[in-house]
This record gives C-alpha cells, sequence and structure tokens, in this order.
C-alpha cells in the first residue's frame, strides 16, 4: 500500500517539476517592428517600466525599426549600391524618427519632441540610455540587417547588443508572459 | 492608514517624482528602494494622476506594502514600507 503512494509520488514530483518548468516567467517580449517614433517611444516606455517593476525584458528589433539602432556618429562601411541607398534613405538612429501620424513634413514631430520636452518626458535617447542600464535586453534581427545593409560597426553602443534570429525571438516569447508587437 | 496617521508618520526617505513624467516615478521608486532599510518608510511626492494608480500596483507586484497617500492642493504625498 504504501509502496504504491510512493509511486503516485514520485510520479506526481515528476509532474510537477514538468509544470514549473513550462511555467511561463516574469517576463515580457516585445517586438519593436515599425520604427514610429511614437510608437518606439511607448515601446521603450514598456520596457523600462517593466523593469521598474521587476518583470525581465527581452527586446526584438527588427525591420524598420533597426534603423534606431544606428549610430549617427558611425558609419557602416565597404556597402554595396542598394545598402548606401538604405542607408540614406532610413533614419539613422532614434533621432531621425517620425511620428506614425501628424508627421506633418516633420513639423508634428518637432512639436511633439518641443512638447515632451517641456513636459520633462524622457527622450528616446535617455530611455535607451536607461534601459541599458536597466539591463533591458535588445536583440537585433539579423536578417534586417542584412536585407537593409546596415553593418554591425555603425549600431550604437548597447550593453550586450546581440544579432540573433527569429528562432531566439520565439524561444524567448514562449516562455514571457507578455508578447507585444509595436 | 488614515490621513491623520499618515501625516504624522516618521519617513526614512522621500523622493520627489513630481519632475518627472511615466516611466519617471516608477524608476525613481526603483531606484530609491535599494537606499533603504527593510521595514523602513518611503514617501513619493507625485503630481500626475497616473502615478497615485501606479505606486500601489508597483507595491503589489514587486512585494512592499502600500500604505496609502495623502492629497494636497497641487501633489500628493505617497506611502509605502519596505517588506
Amino acid at each position: 500500500m504504501s509502496e504504491e503512494i510512493e509511486k503516485q509520488v514520485a510520479e506526481l514530483e515528476k509532474q510537477l517539476k514538468k509544470l514549473q518548468k513550462n511555467q511561463a516567467k516574469d517576463q515580457i517580449s516585445i517586438i519593436a517592428f515599425s520604427g514610429d517614433l511614437d510608437k518606439m517611444l511607448a515601446a521603450m516606455i514598456i520596457a523600462t517600466g517593466a523593469r521598474a517593476m521587476d518583470t525581465e525584458v527581452k527586446m526584438f528589433f527588427t525591420f524598420w525599426a533597426t534603423a534606431m539602432l544606428r549610430d549617427k556618429k558611425k558609419c557602416g562601411t565597404g556597402k554595396d549600391f542598394m545598402s548606401k541607398m538604405f542607408g540614406f534613405m532610413l533614419p539613422k538612429g532614434s533621432t531621425q524618427l517620425k511620428l506614425s501620424k501628424l508627421n506633418m513634413c516633420g513639423m508634428g514631430t518637432e512639436m511633439l519632441k518641443g512638447l515632451m520636452k517641456k513636459k520633462r518626458v524622457s527622450s528616446l535617447e535617455e530611455l535607451l540610455k536607461i534601459a541599458g542600464e536597466l539591463g533591458v535586453e535588445i536583440n537585433v534581427c539579423e536578417m534586417s540587417m542584412d536585407l537593409m545593409g546596415f553593418k554591425r560597426e555603425e549600431m550604437i553602443d548597447y550593453p550586450n547588443l546581440k544579432y540573433v534570429g527569429v528562432g531566439s525571438y520565439l524561444a524567448d516569447a514562449n516562455e514571457s508572459r507578455i508578447q507585444l508587437f509595436i | 492608514m488614515t490621513t491623520a496617521e499618515l501625516k504624522d508618520i516618521k519617513v526614512n526617505l522621500v523622493i520627489d517624482a513630481r519632475g518627472t513624467a511615466c516611466p519617471g516615478p516608477l524608476l525613481a521608486a526603483k531606484k530609491a528602494i535599494g537606499e533603504i532599510e527593510s521595514d523602513e518608510i518611503m514617501e513619493i511626492l507625485s503630481a500626475d494622476e497616473g502615478t497615485k494608480h501606479d505606486i500601489p500596483r508597483w507595491c503589489d507586484k514587486v512585494g512592499h506594502e502600500y500604505l496609502g497617500f495623502v492629497d494636497l492642493d497641487s501633489y500628493t504625498r505617497l506611502f509605502l514600507k519596505k517588506a
């Protein structure tokens, strides 16, 4: 009888271990895709806010948002014609992003930036710095880098910046309680 | 805790988050909580409605005890006790 119970307990412990392993972590996965100023601001505010609440944050920068991580003081070398074109047409870093609505040829964007300064809302650059200090993990889509011809040497100095594929994003997202596409 | 109790409470650290906007106050709270000991009281000054709702939720999530708030003319005093 006790042997039977012992067997059941062992089986239950095994199931429990499995469940604990598969449980979603206190973590948020954010895909930064759009590259629009307003949307990237939201992404960074959420990311830093989450860290303030002790939640782990993993961001995956892909497509248009990849341009946000370019350092305007750096240059990528050895680019072919298409890459040079992309490099020229796309924003060179966070200061050159535009609003998704009411950009009004740049006027709307400048107005919002002015308003943010007046109301002491942190800028995108400040939020990126805070994110780095708080341990927000940023992974960059290697494929987007390749398509747009960006070179690693022209990206900003962000702590532990990694270049990954969709598999890494999916593995991270799978263990996160919250997933966002921005 | 009642308003009267809160007004008299001995505070160990005061954080003035009135000048910053979201997520400023939360970040300030997170940074400052490391500067006080367990069971000590922290006071956060805030001028926006959002923070008034955020701080109790932050306490709940991170595990500290939210004690209450006192509304003044142009700002709010929020009190919490470190776990």
